[in-house]
Formats: C-alpha cells, structure tokens, sequence
C-alpha cells in the first residue's frame, strides 16, 4: 500500500477544509504576508537600484577606468597628458563635471520649478574614443558639441528625463548655475544613450571651464585601456602617477558605491520581511499544531484503518504544502501589487531619501518571485513537520479511546531549549558585522524570538503560580487550566508572541530613533536662520558675498560654514568636509582629553567617520585638502544622522589656509532682538548673487525639524504598515486557536455544567481563561521585543547605519498594546465560549468527537 | 434483539485447537503475555499465555473483568500495540514479527475495525467515511464510492450516502461503522465494545446486522465485550484472566 494516497488526501483536506477554513485561511494569510513583504521589498529595491544604476552609468560614461578628483575642486589639467601617454592607456578623455542646478530649486511645499543635474564638459574628439555615450548628436538643424562643422559654443546637449523634466527641446535656451556661476545655453540636441532618469547635460569641455570657473581644472579623465593591456600593472602605473587630489576609480567602484549607498537600508527592509515571514511561520505553527492536537482521533483511525506512520506525516506535509503554495502564490500577487503602490506613493527607496532624483520601473523576475515563494513554501512546512511527526508518534489505540493526550500538571515544562536559544541569541548579539551588515544581530533577533516562545510553557506557569488559589470557582478553574497545561497555552499564544515581539522591537528602535533624531536636531540647530546654497559643492558665497550678508540689517551674528564631498575610498561614497565658523554646533560624543600636536589641525568626526575608517579620538590622521595631505587630530566625535558615510568638521580658518577656497556653501544666522524673521530673510536674498538665486534656500529650525520628522516618519511608514499587519494576523492566530480550543474543550465545558456551573460561570471561567493567556502572551512579547529591541538599536543600527541612539521606551504604546492584547484574548475566548456553549456542551458529554 | 441473531451454524463446533481443524484458521495467537510497568518500578503481568484461533464465518466473544486487558489484546492482534512474548498471525502472516509500514498494510488488506465510540469522520459523508479503506489500499476512486454505496445499502443506509455523520443518531453511526469495517471484504473483524454506547435495542439490532454482514462476507469476528448478551450470540465466548483465556459460562 502507498504512503501517500492523493484522493484520500483530497478528501482529508476538502473535509479539513469544511472543518475549519478560518483555521486555514490564516494560515495562508501568514505565508503571504511574509512572502509579500520580503517579494515587495526586493521588487522596489531592485527597481532603485537598477534605475540609480543606469543614471550613475549614464554620468560616467561607461569608461574602463576613472581618474577623479577627491573633490569636486578636481585637479590641474596637466596631468591629463601625463596619463594619456602611460602605457596600457590607448585613450583619455578629460572631463569637467559639476554639480549643477536649474531653474528655482523647490522647497517643500513650493510650487517652484527645477532641479539639479550632472554637469559634464567633455572634448568631443576625445570622448567619442572613451566614452561615446557622453557624445551628444546635434539634431536636424542645429549643431554643437557632436557636429564639429556647425560649431556653436553656447551649444549643451540633455538627456532626455532632463529635457522633459525642464520642458524644453532642442533649439530652445536653458539656463544652467554652477559652481556659483550662471549661464545661458542653447540645446542643440539630446544624449540619446543617457539612461532613463539621467539628469544630465554636456557641453563642450573650454565653454564649461571658461564659463563656471574652472579653467586649468578637471575633475575626472575617463580612461580606455588597449586590447589586451594587463588592467592591474596599467592601474599599478595610473596610480603612481596621481597626484594627492586624485584618485584611480574602477566601473565596479561606482558600482559598488551605488550599492552602498542604501544597502543596509535594503537589506533592514528585506530583514524585516524575513522576521515577518519567520512571524508567519509560528502562526502556521500553531495554527497546525492545535488541528493536529484536535484531529488525533482521525489520525489514530485512519492509523487503524492502514495508514502507515510516514502516510500520516506525508498527509500534514502535503496539507502544508498546499497552504504554502496558496500562501506563496497569494504573497507574490500581493507582494507585486504593493510594490507597485509603494513606488507610486513613496519613490524607489520606500521615502528612505536615497535615490531621490531617479523613478523605478517595475518587473516581476521569475527567479526571485521563485525564491520567495519558496521561502513561503519552506516557512509552510517548517511551521508543519513537528505537530507532523508528533502525530505520527501517537499510539493509536490510547488516541481512539481519548487517551495518552492528557497533560500531566506533575510534569514541569522543559526551561532548557528555551534558555538554550535564548543564550545562543545573546551570544549572536555580541558578535561583529559580516561583509558590513549586521546578520549576526538579525540571527539573535531570531534565536531570542524561538527562545522565548520556546520558553513559554515554563513561562505561563511561573506566571500564573502566584495567582492560584484565587476564591471565585471560574477563575481558580481557569487559572489551574492554564497552569497545569501550559503547552496548550504556549501553542495558542505562540503566534500572537512572535508578532507582539516584533512589533515592540520595532515600535521601541523607531520610538528611540525618533527621539534621538529630535534631539540632534534641537543640538545642530541652534540659530534662529539657516542659509544653504543647492549644488553648490564647486563655487559657493564669496568673500564679498558674506560680507554683504553680514551687513544685511537684523542679524546679530552669521556664521558661514563651507561643506565639500570628499572621496577617501572609491568604493564608498564620499564624505562631508565641513568647515565651520566659530565653535562647532553640534552634540559631540566623547572629546580627546590633550591639545592637538604641534602641526596638526583639529577636527571633530561623526560616528560614522570614527567606525568607516576607523579614526578614534585621539588620533593623528592624513586627509587630502587643496592637493595636499593634511595632518588632523581627532579632538572629538559627534553624532550625525544626516550623513551616513561620514562627516569631519574642521575650523573655518584651518580650512582656508590649507585651500586658500574662502568661499562658503552655508551660513548660521542669529536675529538680533525684535528682527523679524521674514523681513531678514528677504534682506538677505536680495543681498546674494543673482547667479544663486535659484539655489538659496532658507530654512528656520522649527520648520527644518518639522519637514525632517515628517520625512523620518515618510520613511518608517512601511514599517509601521509592517507592525500592524503582524499584530493582526497574530491576533486572528488567537481567535482561531481559541475557537478551535474550545470547541475541542466541549466535553468538559459539558462536565461542568452537570456538575454545577451554571452557564455564565462557565462563560466567565473562558473569559478569565482567555484574559489570562492574553496577559501572558502580551507580557512575553513586551519582554522579547524589548530584547529585540535593545538589539536593533544597540547592534543593528550601529552595524548597519554607523551612529548610534539612545533607547527611549513608548510606554503609552506598550501599555495599550498589552490592554488590547488581554481584551482581544479574552473578548475572543467570550465569543468562541458563547457559540460553543450554544450548541449544547451538556450534550457533549457523550457526544463523539 | 437477541433473538434476531443468526444462528450460529457449523462455526459453532470449531475447535479451540487450531492445528486439529480441516482449514487454516484466519486468526491464530499463541502464547501470548503481556505486562505492565507499574509507577513504583517493575512490572505487573496483565495476561500470559494467551491461544487462540478463529476461522473463517466463526463469531469469538473474549469477556473479562475491566482492567483485564481485553482491548490491548485486541490492540495487540490488530498489531496496534506489542506483546512481551508470543505470535498472533493473520491470515498466514505473522503480524508481531513486521515492522510498522507492514503491520499497517496487513490490517488495509485484511482487518475491519468496529469501535464503541463509532469513530466516523464527521467531515466526510457517508459515502466517502465508508470508502476510505479501500482508497488507502489501493481502490480508484469511482470503484470505491460504488461499493461503498453497496456496503452502505448493506446496512440500511443505501439513501443516506452523501449525508453527514452530524444528522446521523448512534445507531445510525454505528452502521456506517460497521459498512466501513467490511467493505474491504476483511478476512477478520476486530470489534471493541461495539454496542456499548447504545440503548439495549438499537444494541440487539446493530448486534444482529455485524454478525449477519460478517458472516455474508465469511469474515472471522472477534468481539471484546462487558455484554453477556453480545456473549451470547457468539459461537464462542471466552473470558480472560492474568492465566490466558478459558472457556466463559456463555461458551
């Protein structure tokens, strides 16, 4: 006889099916949730990633290698024909490229018009050999950069997302401003091979030297190298002939830094759809374990009737396969769906501010769709195959006559797999990143959550053990219930454990970053006006431009401050050089104790900085500023969250002297006593170059950490999603265990009212029961998911983000979650008590199953 | 009632000794014991030395003080539990000697099963209940839900195929039971208590229809029983002690 009958399967399953579909449905609905989750991230991820891709590609041309400036000043020209003629190198092509804006930049809120874009002046002889993409062609009756004969210098080709942000086409003018000058061009024609959301523009490389500053400067020179060159020995030559100010870049390090830029947050995101589904799998745990438990007798028969013991365990696995096919399937559709909703509404980085200029596209890839359906399927299965093999174990003969399945309040639960995996969860804590993510941190929020509600037996009846003995009869027999038989109580309330944890773990990292966020602004915010100049890394406010300022009437104090990019690692996206006037505002960690040695210049580093590249307080370190290496003495490190990849504040003064660059990018202002805000600000927009106007932007500290705050909450707002959906399927976990326990439960609910309990007494023992298991559940998920917690925020966010916060707790919020929790618990034990009770328990006693 | 029952016919003279009879019995056991752990350590000897053989067509009754080990000797036979020592064989082969996957496709192919508590799935209909057996051994399905409805006809119930175990009284129940435990055409039944659960009249009525079908079927019936009426209408009825069987006053 075979151990796997499909039509006998098929009508188990169609009968299961009857017996419970809400039992099942959940069941499903738990799969698809993780599944949605985890598919719709990697949709909208890859979508960004793929678009931020091409528009990077777009920019640089699509080179074999790069020489950059470390910052956006670049480097002498002259180094251009030093490189071209190294051997290996068959063609170079010099590059001016600038940060660029047009039209007025939009503040939120504003109904102002334009953008920033990638300025690029190439030699169009030259490029066409190195990267002929950044070539444009001249269309039908104009003539630029591509069409030597009609030679026109004012002629600027765009890519096509840039010409249709701007609204403009060939033949038309458009005006572009950087390095704090500005320039009215003639559109020639498009870039053809620009990416899809490309914001760029070229000219010719003399017009864009000439005309914004830059002459005698370059800041990249794309390389090609011969067939066949040997790449390391041409790179090894490249590299020792750069100057400080330069550095070599590889196509794989733009890649790559790309990819930095919003990894951890991605695979945070994917994390958390992992936790969600491993959620869904002790849901389909429970939900499994509680039908095997009430199905025993059907089992034992069908054991009797000539089911093989591995019959038995392929019929459950087979059932859980089919709720994870239904649960995957519903979970790709639905993953898709939200992924879409979530590009519209949100952007390509789900509101996290990384990709912000591109727009995603969205595929469906079979082979991911594959693999997260799989995951489905395997969370399916996993969550079945012990209530599958504790079925298989039962002795059929006891389990036929309502035996072998009564618990023994004698025996105490198991403490040790429990404390086991809670021990191994700590021990992952400790553990340092892997490949600059925090998997070892995601592993222990794991090995806490499977420790803790492999815990809960011994949990439950620790808990419960000093409320026994309470006088009111429903009470004490709803207490000694959940005492002497806290599997039962572990197996319902499992589910509703798994996702109370996470959403505390999570309610509580948001809660602390939040606050934290709050603070540090208050702390970098302290003036009354903040100036800051848009893409303006390359020129900025000049000495004669602060002065005007400074002069303007209303201001008791301006401080400028300069910010520039500067690039250490190719591989890592650049870091901020801020020079500041005066002392630094910001709230600093930990400072060095001595003066700076003789020479070196003081700097304050963010965490981030202290954590990339590993500069303590203390040290002595060499930074490349204006061409040369500088000597700086870590004096401080401060926290930032505005700039993942690392921030050092240096003073203003020692800024100028090493770059001779007395421009600046920002500015602090303090209103003098009775100076009305507004009227400053006009004063002061009217004092700035004509040539800045459209990069202004003026901001006040109450309206900086409103739009800040709402773009934090913008970009938690998945998460949230995340936490309520989580909470609501374990909370339908509930209701379905406890209908399906009671319901198992008739016989003796049909005992107690021949032995006396009057109906309402039986209905307030359930509601005790239920309250009981409520506050159980409640307490150990409030207690996991502040272990979670206390892990995300000390070991994730570290690992992943590179600052750290400081724990605030929610106690309104974990307040209400516990009352719900008990309410829903015991409402939903109430409800199931009353339709049960309502079938007639008394006659249940003799009833079958 | 009673009086319906069957006359019991030439099974009746079966002999206790298997190795004396003309045809092979269905069921034989020999020396079979068994004994139980006590909480304080050690054992207490249930029942030893148990023979026994039943022949095709013959009823057997096994009678005994509660606590005896009637039921595990039948969970034994039907190889659902183990012995400490001794064979039980079931139509020529040696069920304690085969391993689970086996023992399970033996008792498909060759045992029925009535219990006191009916044990019908309440979420398959009648038709399907009936059928089960037959599909895990193997049967398509439209040739399984044919003989079910047979089966099921057999025992009165030939309009009530596609209704639900929930609109059925006990006796009712226990029809399908019993369907269900013969429609594979087993060489031996096994039942346990099978009236035990209903009223005295259902009871001689459901009595009469087992022995009848099993007899129509020229199954081997062994009943474990408290009832002495049930005893009656055995063509043996025996009773077990710690020392093994021996005949009841009802034999």
């Amino acid at each position: 006889m075979a151990s796997f009958n499909p039509v006998a399967t098929r009508w188990l399953l169609a009968g299961e099916w009857r017996a419970g579909p809400a039992r099942l449905a959940i069941a499903v609905l738990a799969i698809a949730v993780g599944v949605a989750l985890g598919f719709a991230v990697h949709l909208v991820n890859t979508a960004a990633l793929d678009s931020f891709g091409r528009a990077i590609a777009s920019v640089s041309g699509r080179a074999d290698l790069a020489v950059r400036g470390r910052t956006p000043a670049g480097f002498d020209e002259l180094l251009y024909p030093r490189i071209a003629r190294l051997p290996g190198v068959a063609g170079a092509s010099p590059v001016v490229e600038l940060a660029a804006s047009w039209g007025q930049l939009a503040r939120p809120g504003s109904k102002a018009r334009g953008g920033r874009l990638a300025l690029i002046g190439v030699d169009p002889l030259r490029a066409m050999g190195v990267t002929p993409g950044l070539v444009g062609i001249a269309s039908a009756g104009q003539s630029g950069v591509g069409s030597r004969p009609g030679w026109r210098a004012d002629a600027v080709f765009l890519s096509p997302a840039l010409a249709r942000a701007a609204g403009v086409a060939p033949g038309d003018g458009f005006t572009i401003t950087a390095a704090g000058q500005q320039s009215r061009l003639h559109v020639a024609g498009l870039l053809r091979g620009a990416g899809d959301d490309a914001q760029l523009a070229v000219i010719d490389i003399a017009e864009a030297q000439a005309r914004f500053g830059q002459l005698g400067r370059l800041q990249r020179l794309d390389l090609r190298l011969a067939e066949g060159a040997d790449v390391a020995a041409a790179q090894r030559a490249i590299a020792a002939a750069l100057p400080a100010d330069a550095l070599l870049s590889a196509p794989e390090a733009e890649a790559s830094r790309a990819d930095a830029l919003s990894r951890a947050y991605r695979v945070n995101l994917g994390m958390l759809a992992l936790v969600a589904l491993l959620t869904g799998g002790f849901l389909v745990w429970s939900a499994q374990a509680l039908s095997v438990a009430r199905r025993r007798p059907q089992f034992a028969l069908l054991a009797v009737l000539g089911l093989p013991r591995q019959g038995l365990v392929v019929q459950l696995l087979v059932e859980a396969l089919l709720l994870g096919v239904l649960g995957a399937a519903l979970g790709l559709a639905l993953g898709h769906v939200l992924a879409t909703l979530v590009v519209d509404h949100f952007g390509g980085d789900l509101g996290g501010g990384y990709f912000s200029a591109t727009h995603a596209r969205l595929a469906f890839p079979p082979l991911v769709a594959l693999f997260f359906g799989g995951l489905g399927l395997l969370t399916a299965l996993a969550g079945s195959i012990v209530p599958a093999l504790a079925a298989a174990r039962q002795a059929p003969a006891l389990a036929l006559k309502g035996l072998g399945e009564v618990p023994d309040p004698a025996r105490p639960p198991r403490a040790w797999p429990g404390l086991a995996l809670l021990g191994a969860g700590v021990l992952a804590a400790l553990g340092p990143p892997i490949a600059g993510l925090p998997l070892l941190g995601y592993a222990a929020m794991a090995l806490l959550l499977a420790g803790g509600v492999a815990l809960m037996p011994a949990l439950a009846r620790g808990l419960i053990r000093p409320l026994l003995g309470v006088r009111a009869v429903p009470v004490d027999l709803a207490l000694r219930r959940l005492w002497g038989s806290p599997q039962a109580a572990s197996l319902a309330l499992s589910g509703i454990v798994a996702s109370t944890a996470l959403m505390v773990a999570m309610a509580v990292m948001v809660a602390s970053f939040r606050q934290s966020v709050d603070d540090w602004l208050v702390a970098v915010l302290p003036a009354d006006l903040y100036l800051h100049l848009e893409a303006a890394e390359a020129g900025g406010l000049q000495p004669a431009d602060q002065a005007r300022l400074a002069a303007v009437p209303g201001i008791a104090a301006i401080r400028f401050q300069r910010v520039q990019p500067v690039r250490l690692d190719p591989a890592r996206p650049a870091l901020a050089l801020m020079a500041q006037e005066g002392a630094a505002a910001v709230p600093v960690l930990s400072r060095a104790a001595g003066a700076p040695p003789a020479g070196a210049a003081p700097v304050i580093v963010s965490e981030a900085m202290a954590w990339l590249y590993g500069w303590k307080v203390g040290d002595v370190r060499e930074l490349v500023i204006g061409g040369q290496p500088r000597r700086l003495f870590v004096a401080g490190v401060w926290r930032d969250y505005a700039r993942q990849w690392g921030a050092v504040i240096m003073p203003m003064a020692d800024y100028r002297r090493f770059t001779g660059d007395a421009s600046a990018t920002e500015a602090a202002i303090e209103l003098a006593a009775g100076a009305d805000a507004a009227a400053v600000q006009s004063a002061l927009m009217a004092a700035l170059p004509a040539a800045v106007h459209g990069q202004a932007q003026f901001g006040r500290p109450s309206d900086m950490r409103r739009v800040a705050l709402q773009i934090f909450d913008r970009s938690f707002a998945v998460t949230y999603a995340l936490e309520a959906i989580a909470i609501l399927i374990g909370l339908a976990g509930v209701a379905t265990s406890f209908s399906a326990q009671v319901l198992a439960r008739l016989k003796e609910f049909g005992m107690l009212r021949h032995v006396g309990l009057a109906r309402g007494q039986v209905l307030a023992m359930l509601a005790a029961e239920g309250a009981g298991l409520g506050l159980v559940g409640a307490l150990t998920g409030v207690a996991l998911g502040l272990a979670m917690a206390l892990v995300l925020v000390k070991v994730v966010n570290p690992q992943s983000f590179h600052w750290t916060m400081d724990l605030a707790l929610p106690w309104p919020l974990l307040g209400a979650l516990v009352a719900a929790l008990v309410l829903c618990a015991g409402g939903t034990a109430l409800i199931a008590g009353r339709r049960a009770l309502g079938r007639g328990a008394v006659l249940a006693v003799r009833a079958d199953w | 009632m009673l009086a319906d029952v069957p006359a019991a016919g030439a099974a009746r003279a079966a002999a206790a000794d298997p190795a004396q009879s003309p045809a092979a019995p269905v069921l034989a056991v020999a020396g079979l014991a068994r004994a139980v752990p006590l909480p304080a350590g050690g054992a207490r000897s249930l029942f030893s030395g148990v023979d026994l053989a039943v022949r095709a067509g013959e009823v057997v009754a096994i009678t005994g003080e509660s606590g005896v080990g009637k039921s595990t000797l039948l969970n034994i036979i039907a190889g659902l539990d183990e012995a400490d020592t001794g064979s039980v064989t079931i139509a020529g082969q040696q069920i304690t000697r085969l391993p689970e996957a086996q023992r399970a496709a033996l008792r498909c192919a060759h045992v029925g099963f009535v219990f006191q508590a009916f044990h019908v799935l309440p979420h398959l209909d009648l038709a399907r209940n009936v059928a089960l057996p037959l599909l895990l051994g193997g049967a398509r399905e439209a040739d399984a839900l044919a003989r079910a409805g047979a089966m099921l006809a057999a025992v009165g119930l030939g309009d009530r195929a596609g209704d639900w175990p929930a609109h059925l009284s006990g006796g009712e129940l226990q029809r399908v039971a019993i369907a269900r435990a013969l429609v594979g055409r087993p060489a031996l039944l096994l039942a346990d208590e099978p009236t035990g659960n209903l009223d005295p009249e259902t009871a001689g009525r459901i009595l009469s229809l087992l022995l009848a079908q099993a007899r129509d079927n020229g199954a081997a019936v062994l009943i474990v029983t408290h009832s002495e009426r049930v005893a009656a209408a055995a063509d043996r009825a025996l009773s077990l002690t710690a020392a093994g069987l021996a005949p009841s006053h009802h034999g």
